[in-house]
């Protein structure tokens, strides 16, 4: 007996602790969808309804396993529905509402979104290169309140959509201007999640950098283009494939964007360039690897899905469409990259060189196909 | 291998070192990358379009060069097939080959593993316990087990070896994951077309080329049976029409499918947001078993398939289906049909149009028409109901702050104003003349609003790349284009235009009290400059003026001769409208625009290259919905596949297989090591705690703990 319980408390598990904190997140989280499956529930179909429901635990076991996403859901969820109250039903709010106006109508969080990316990337730059540690905590500050901006942005932006019209509302990851917000989201928070895990800053300035890039094309091609009107679904997206779809590609976009960033700071690092300042090789190397392996998983689920979608629009799971071969190609260079360094033992800066590269192949699959080639998967045409 | 099968047949040198390099690691790679490199030939060249536009493009020489490697379907040559085999063959062949030693290694527990090489183990750690060598095992046991740790024992010479291990399901993945592309490329090639090509080549089936009339008449060997199990191919049908074969696009050619069904089209619909842009495709279908003749009706819609008897239906597309059109024919030659009288009444009333000038057209189909003393056919290509098009996009001119000011608030907003308007119905026709030269023309029903003005739009092209140009017609005061063609016939019919020069002069004569022979001579040129432009417009009078007139004198003969069709054009509308029994009218502003707006459109109409202009007048739409039909068998491979692939990507990256080795030595030393099979940064600190852990368990003192670094 006492063996036993001190057996179990000696039990070392990597598994952070369930705390009551974590039950009353789930219990939020559960409230949430119950909630919206009451009010909306007849206007989803099944597979949307079980989207729903399968989000709670997901959101439940992320936040358990990286306690800072309980807070940052919650608060973005709670600002959401403080703008979804301002609005009081009426588009026309948005400007005459100071709060929706300069805060937290989608537009103007996309935009707050914008500003702090640019500015978390400069902090992370000054802390690096002037070896500040105010200036380090003030990016990873503004990254999160970048993420935050962004993805309250998007929540409210699918409101807008309803009151558009109840047929034009959709879930904003239907065109290339969404994307990027998404893109922009999905890559900071992840870029968080390494921080925190290898509690190191100094990757920050590199990978913000990529991050200001996309922000750089969103603001040009809102401004340029008036890319940012919420406009209706074609028939061909109007289905729940791509609530799943569109976020595990960028889930795989973001990881490898980020992947080629550390490979170019591995490079630097390994010429002599930075070195003192950024992490070790060996947290470089080992960062890369690991943002490469949770987009190669994730960019694996979002072509399956992709194909899935697929064969219900257009009649065939695979057919060779520049957008399909491109992302297999994509797949085929990242399933490579894991050959090489978990069979063959490869390391070091052919790896890194090889990320790098990669993230071209993988921007032609994501921008270029839809820029120079024609094909079935025109959504996000320029 | 340490232990080489004995069984083993012998081979030779050469297949034994083929059999090491298809199985190899860097064929496969080489593979993967010349995959890539082919796959991206068949993106940057669109495939499988019709031959005509790749002759087009490449030219007689590159053409059929390219042909020949297959660039136009890249993913069905044989090459590209060749190098999905070779993928096949050595991942199967790497399964093969690391199956035994995987199996052995998930199985093993290496329990026999020597303290000297334990201490060779990068983590390793060493204490010193005081409890009694039962009680030790004991609580290394239960420690491992709590920590989901399998664990084999091996005692030898009063040491205990505990070897545990977890995760060796990250070998497994392996497995899944490459056994899974297997089966994604095996479901792959049976849904693929290299079926229908071996049967192709073997069954004697071929390929139809042009129109197919009717369907009964195609022999079997253009046909597959409902047997056939494995196809993809379209379905045409018009609304209240049937079809029961779906048709496969073969090298430039086509098969027919017989379906074990037969599909009706009920109606098709099409919804439109308020944009313009399509929400809703959809066709209510009947479909009758053709064993049972039972029946039942569905909708269905894009994203909603509909799968019978094994075959899907997906709604793909949509056509007309031979809408019906009733059109007014008006010639474009001076003198003929103008001549009819009884014209005109109110705006929309064509009751009033002769009928001598109307016909009837159906979309899809050919209509003969003499004029002018040659044949042309006329064939109906599309019809559409409405077109919305944004007729003004007026970008924001705001800068600095203000513009940003502009993009705050709710996504739902455009900062510029764009106006979307339904210009109406449309169709489209190819006329081809007696010796096959086809000009494609779209006609506009209503009249369209450009600055106050109205006119009936009339697009030309002479070939489809081309866009189109259009000749604007513009309607007189009952919003009709009669005006214009009575205006375009009094100017150019060599009989009224003397008429009409005559008028032009004495009319000249009168207000401007001209003596009679410099009316004379005013009415001569306006006959010649009326002759001139009879010809080619105002190309003919630049081109006079060219040839004719000194450099520094051009502009002011330019402008005098637009003054004499100016004042003719309006003494043409006048003797028109004299001949249609109406009183003459008052020039007002807006007429003397009209005038010279038909003046324009006169000239233009000189380009127009057909003799005459079809006016809709009324339509009776029918549509046709475009289904693809496919059987494909291979489809649950391909997604069990999928599912396999993602459980093994999973545990290969993310199931880390474990070995923790625990030596209890006699003397009470304990002797820890850890090996991993992703030496990540993470096993050392893992190493670390389960060591902090069972050594604080076993009560160890902290006595020689090396810390390997």
């Amino acid at each position: 007996m006492e063996i036993a319980q001190k057996t179990l408390l000696a039990k070392t598990s990597r598994l952070p602790a369930f705390g009551p904190f974590d039950v009353l997140f789930a219990l939020i989280l559960a409230a949430g969808a119950a909630y919206a499956l009451h009010a909306f529930g007849e206007y989803m179909d099944i597979y949307e309804r079980a989207i729903l429901v399968c989000t709670v635990p997901a959101a439940a076991a992320f936040g358990w396993y990286w306690k800072p996403m309980r807070v940052f859901l919650l608060a973005c969820a709670a600002v959401a529905l403080i703008a979804v109250g301002l609005y009081q039903g009426q588009l026309v709010r948005a400007d005459e509402v100071f709060l929706l106006k300069y805060f937290v109508s989608s537009q103007t969080a996309i935009m707050w979104m914008s500003a702090t990316v640019f500015l978390s990337t400069a902090a992370y730059w000054l802390g690096m290169l002037a070896r500040s540690t105010f200036f380090e905590r003030s990016g990873t500050v503004l990254a999160w309140i970048a993420a935050g901006a962004g993805f309250t942005g998007m929540l409210v932006r699918w409101y807008e959509s309803y009151l558009i019209g109840t047929d034009v509302g959709h879930i904003p990851v239907s065109n290339l201007y969404e994307v990027f917000v998404l893109f922009t989201v999905l890559t900071t928070l992840m870029y968080l999640f390494y921080e925190s895990r290898y509690a190191t800053r100094r990757m920050g300035a590199f990978v913000m950098l990529v991050i200001s890039a996309a922000v750089g094309f969103l603001l040009w091609y809102s401004f340029s283009r008036d890319a940012h009107e919420i406009q209706p679904l074609i028939p061909a997206l109007q289905s729940y494939w791509m609530k799943i779809h569109v976020p595990a590609n960028f889930i795989g976009y973001g990881a490898f964007a980020m992947s080629a960033m550390v490979g170019a700071a591995y490079l630097l690092a390994s010429k002599g360039i930075l070195t003192s300042r950024l992490p070790s090789l060996q947290v470089l190397d080992d960062v890369m690897y690991r943002a490469i392996s949770i987009g190669f998983a994730f960019f694996t689920i979002a072509t399956i899905l992709g194909a899935l979608w697929a064969a219900e629009a257009w009649g065939t799971y695979w057919q060779w469409d520049p957008k399909e071969t491109w992302a297999l190609i994509v797949w085929l260079n990242y399933a490579t990259w894991l050959h090489m360094r978990l069979t063959k033992g490869l390391r070091g800066a052919v790896l890194a060189w090889w990320a790098l590269i990669g993230l071209l192949v993988t921007t032609f699959a994501f921008l270029g196909v839809n820029m120079y080639l024609s094909g079935l998967h025109s959504y996000g045409s320029l | 291998m340490k232990n080489p099968a004995p069984a083993r047949r012998p081979r030779s040198q050469a297949a034994s070192s083929l059999y090491e390099l298809l199985s190899s690691m860097r064929f496969a790679i080489a593979l993967l990358t010349v995959l890539a490199i082919a796959s991206v030939i068949g993106t940057l060249l669109q495939q499988n379009q019709p031959f005509n536009n790749y002759l087009n493009q490449f030219g007689p020489f590159w053409f059929p060069m390219f042909q020949m490697l297959g660039l136009y379907n890249v993913y069905s040559t044989g090459w590209f097939l060749a190098i999905l085999a070779f993928l096949l063959l050595s991942t199967g062949l790497c399964i093969v080959r690391h199956a035994r030693p995987m199996l052995h290694d998930m199985r093993a527990f290496r329990e026999t593993a020597r303290e000297t090489s334990l201490r060779a183990f990068h983590l390793c750690a060493e204490g010193r316990t005081s409890l009694d060598a039962e009680t030790a095992a004991a609580r290394t046991r239960a420690y491992l087990a709590a920590n989901g740790f399998r664990t084999r024992e091996n005692p030898r010479d009063g040491d205990l070896l505990l070897a545990a291990k977890q995760g060796s399901w990250s070998r497994a993945g392996y497995f899944l994951a490459h056994g899974a592309i297997i089966l994604i490329c095996v479901g792959g090639l049976l849904d693929g077309n290299l079926p229908l090509k071996l049967r192709m080549a073997l069954g004697n089936k071929q390929v139809l080329h042009g129109e197919v009339s009717d369907v009964s008449q195609v022999p079997p060997t253009s046909r597959l049976g409902e047997g056939n199990a494995t196809f993809r191919g379209n379905v045409f049908i018009p609304e209240g029409k049937s079809a029961s074969v779906a048709v496969l696009n073969v090298d430039d050619g086509m098969l027919l499918q017989d379906l074990p069904f037969i599909v009706s089209l009920d109606k098709f619909h099409v919804d439109f947001y308020p944009t313009g842009q399509p929400k809703r495709f959809a066709s209510d279908v009947i479909i009758t078993d053709r064993d049972s003749g039972k029946s039942f009706r569905h909708t269905i819609e894009v994203n909603k398939p509909l799968t019978y008897r094994g075959v899907t239906l997906y709604q793909a597309s949509f056509e007309d289906g031979g809408s019906r059109l009733r059109l007014a024919v008006h010639s474009l030659v001076p003198g003929e049909a103008q001549e009819e009288g009884g014209r005109h009444a109110d705006h929309g009333d064509h009751a009033s149009v002769p009928e001598s000038r109307l016909v009837e057209a159906v979309v899809n189909e050919a209509l003969p028409l003499a004029y002018d003393g040659q044949q042309y056919t006329a064939e109906f290509t599309d019809f559409r109901p409405f077109n919305v098009e944004t007729v003004g996009q007026q970008a924001s001119t705001a800068t600095g702050l203000a513009r940003l000011q502009q993009h705050l608030g709710s996504g739902a907003k455009s900062r510029s104003e764009r106006t979307m308007k339904n210009v109406g119905p449309s169709f489209t026709y190819r006329l081809r003349d007696a010796s096959g030269q086809a000009r494609e023309y779209i006609n506009y029903m209503v009249p369209t609003e450009q600055d106050g003005r109205w006119y009936a739009l009339a697009g030309m092209r002479e070939s489809p790349d081309q866009p189109f140009r259009f000749l604007r017609i513009p309607t007189d005061e009952a919003g009709t284009v009669d005006a214009w063609f009575a205006l375009r016939n009094a100017l150019l019919d060599p009989k009224l235009r003397a008429e009409v020069a005559r008028r032009y002069a004495r009319g000249a004569q009168q207000r401007e009290s001209l003596r009679p022979d410099s009316a004379q001579r005013l009415e001569e040129t306006a006959q010649r400059t009326l002759q001139l432009f009879s010809e080619q417009g105002f190309d003919s009078l630049g081109g006079f003026i060219e040839k004719t007139v000194p450099q520094a004198d051009r502009e002011n003969v330019a402008s005098a001769l637009l003054k004499v069709m100016e004042g003719t054009t309006w003494e043409a509308w006048m003797l028109a409208r004299e001949r249609a029994g109406e009183k003459p009218v008052e020039p007002t502003a807006q007429r003397i625009q009209f005038v010279r707006d038909s003046l324009a459109s006169v000239s233009d109409s000189m380009h127009y290259g057909s003799p005459v202009y079809l006016q809709l007048v009324s339509f009776e739409q029918v549509q046709a919905t475009v289904l693809q039909a496919t059987r494909s068998p291979g489809k649950p491979l391909v997604y069990l596949g999928s599912l396999l692939l993602v459980m093994g990507v999973f545990a290969m990256l993310y199931v880390r297989e474990r070995r923790l080795f625990v030596l209890l030595k006699a003397d009470g030393r304990i002797l820890m090591a850890l090996s991993t099979n992703r030496q990540g940064l993470d096993a050392g600190e893992q190493f670390a705690r389960h060591r902090d852990a069972l050594m604080n368990h076993l009560d160890a003192t902290a006595a020689q703990r090396d810390e390997p670094q």
